[in-house]
């Protein structure tokens, strides 16, 4: 019997570095180690040699200037200083900002942030399959906006947002466009110029780099955009954001967006098939339902819901083997289902018998024969435990019970 | 987040999973929770008329490992108790068998629910008020 690895379908979680991606990094560690700061010596000089060349690798990627890239410590802090540097920079201009219910937490809670700070925010309802309303969009728009700020894909959909248009929207009433490009960028083309995007944030561990590292994407030119600093000392970045540079973690960073740039047409082929026959298999069970959009999502996420079966208790009879994500409140500190979930109008009991399946470029059709199979024992183990299984099979109207809920 | 041994244990092979007749008289059943929730326990009992003992136990639950456990172990701990017995027990006892972290003591709290709403479901189809009460003593 092979000894079968730990199957990791959790990629939007956070993804294992390719190993090309570390060889390259490995030199900046030890004989290579200079602040890319240090203008004075060839540890500095090589340093710096190797922070210009990934910005433009990763420049490469996104289709514009190496200029046009700030390095942050990853994408939370990329939405921190794209949302609240635009806030303070443009104060004159305006004080609100609009947003979608189904923003990472590193957005809203920026947002809430400044809410206190005197901004006006208003956090706009998606559709039930994810998208936002277009019409809903342009009526939020007010003369004081300044800024809107609506993620590229969701995590945890993959759903993805009708950027062009919402681009368009934005030129038209001369309001500034960011995006938290996290989910997208390096796994589908992310070209923020030719979209009318002016700011967008993302992270290197999300497509095959290290942690720690991520960049934002500030235009240069028609229009051009400053961001007030969040974090001062010593003015890198071009003042936008100070500290000393995480070189190796920029190198592998840069390595991430080159190989991402050759590969990410032949791993979205090869990985929307997989997510399709995962998604196809386990939709052959009774009583499933796949969350979002699927004519507008990532290629290599599926977010299913498995009814009257609890999300947590289903993981648990496979995550010796199976790693994966769910949208139930047993697996979050608050104890809340899924607000992205309940935000598409699911219903608590529909977010807690969610799972998310994001596949990865290690990912194999073996991979996913398994987790289907183990997925799918596991649901029916679980519905053989479950009363309201038993009670939907029997023909009872769940809706019309008076559960003594506390 | 590890789950102890014996949530495990009572996660993979759960005792007393099962539906006991709702209309029998000698049957109590539980049902509590709410699938917004994400819990639902319903546990159910059956009463030897003769004994006034809990003679069997069955459960089922829409819920995380702590939840399936915690109401695996109270049917396993019902069987063979009095009704004024079965009572008695406390979420904190399953809490301390089953190891349960503070963001699972909940799902104790339910299991306990469960055990007093089967009760309840039984004395009240038995006609047996005073010992409701009594039963209902303990609770307060």
């Amino acid at each position: 019997m092979e000894k079968r690895r730990l199957i990791y379908l959790d990629n939007n979680s956070t993804t294992p570095c390719d190993p090309r991606v570390v060889d390259a990094m490995v030199p900046y560690f030890y004989e290579k180690h200079g602040n890319a700061a240090s203008r004075s010596h060839q540890f500095g000089w090589e340093a710096e040699d190797a922070v210009d060349y990934a910005r433009e690798q990763i420049a490469k990627l996104l289709n514009v200037e190496d200029k046009e890239m700030i390095f942050t410590s990853g994408a939370t802090e990329g939405n921190n200083l794209a949302i609240k540097g635009v806030f303070e920079m443009y104060a004159k201009k305006g004080n609100h900002i609009i947003t979608l219910e189904t923003e990472h937490k590193a957005v809203l809670d920026t947002c809430k942030h400044l809410e206190k700070a005197g901004a006006e925010v208003t956090y706009l309802k998606v559709q039930e399959d994810g998208l936002v309303n277009l019409a809903d969009l342009e009526a939020a728009i007010k003369p004081n906006t300044i800024l809107l700020s609506i993620m590229w894909a969701n995590n945890e959909t993959g759903v993805i947002q009708p950027m062009k248009e919402i681009a368009q929207l934005c030129e038209k009433h001369g309001v500034l466009f960011h995006t938290d490009g996290t989910q997208a960028v390096g796994k589908i083309p992310t070209h923020p110029r030719e979209i009318g995007i002016h700011l967008m944030s993302f992270t290197a561990h999300k497509m095959y780099g290290p942690k720690g590292v991520g960049a934002l994407y500030v235009s240069r030119k028609n229009p051009r955009v400053k961001v007030t600093a969040q974090i001062d000392g010593g003015g890198h970045e071009r003042g936008m954001r100070s500290g000393t540079l995480n070189v190796p973690g920029i190198v592998g960073f840069g390595q991430a967006a080159e190989i991402a740039m050759n590969e990410m047409a032949k791993d979205a082929e090869r990985l929307s098939r997989l997510r399709d026959k995962l998604e196809h298999e386990l939709s052959k069970m009774e009583e499933t339902k796949v969350n979002g959009n699927v004519g507008s999502r990532m290629p290599h996420v599926s977010n299913i819901s498995f009814k009257h079966v609890e999300g947590e208790g289903l993981m648990m009879t496979f995550n010796q083997n199976v790693a994966v994500s769910s949208g139930s409140a047993c697996t979050s500190a608050s104890l809340e289902p899924s607000y992205v979930l309940v935000a598409m109008g699911l219903g608590d009991d529909l977010a807690h018998s969610s799972i998310r399946f994001s596949l990865g470029r290690f990912t194999t059709e073996e991979e996913v024969d398994f987790a289907v199979k183990a997925v799918a024992e596991g649901v029916n183990h679980m519905r053989d435990l479950s009363p309201i299984w038993e009670m939907y099979k029997d023909g009872v109207d769940l809706t019309k019970i008076e559960w003594s809920a506390h | 987040m590890a789950y102890s041994e014996k949530v495990l244990e009572h996660f993979k092979n759960p005792r007393n999973v099962g539906t006991l007749n709702k209309s029998d008289k000698n049957v109590g059943t539980g049902l509590v929770g709410a699938p917004e929730c994400g819990d639902v326990m319903r546990l159910q009992i059956e009463v030897d008329e003769a004994t006034g003992l809990i003679r069997d136990a069955k459960f089922k639950t829409f819920g995380c490992g702590s939840a399936i456990a915690s109401s695996s172990l109270a049917t396993e701990w019902l069987k063979g108790k009095s009704l004024y017995e079965a009572a008695k027990i406390d979420n904190m006892d399953i809490v301390e068998e089953l190891a349960l972290p503070p963001v699972k003591i909940h799902c104790s709290v339910l299991a306990e629910d469960a055990i007093k709403a089967a009760i309840k479901d039984y004395q009240e189809k038995n006609g047996l008020v005073a010992a409701l009460a009594e039963t209902e003593a303990v609770t307060a």
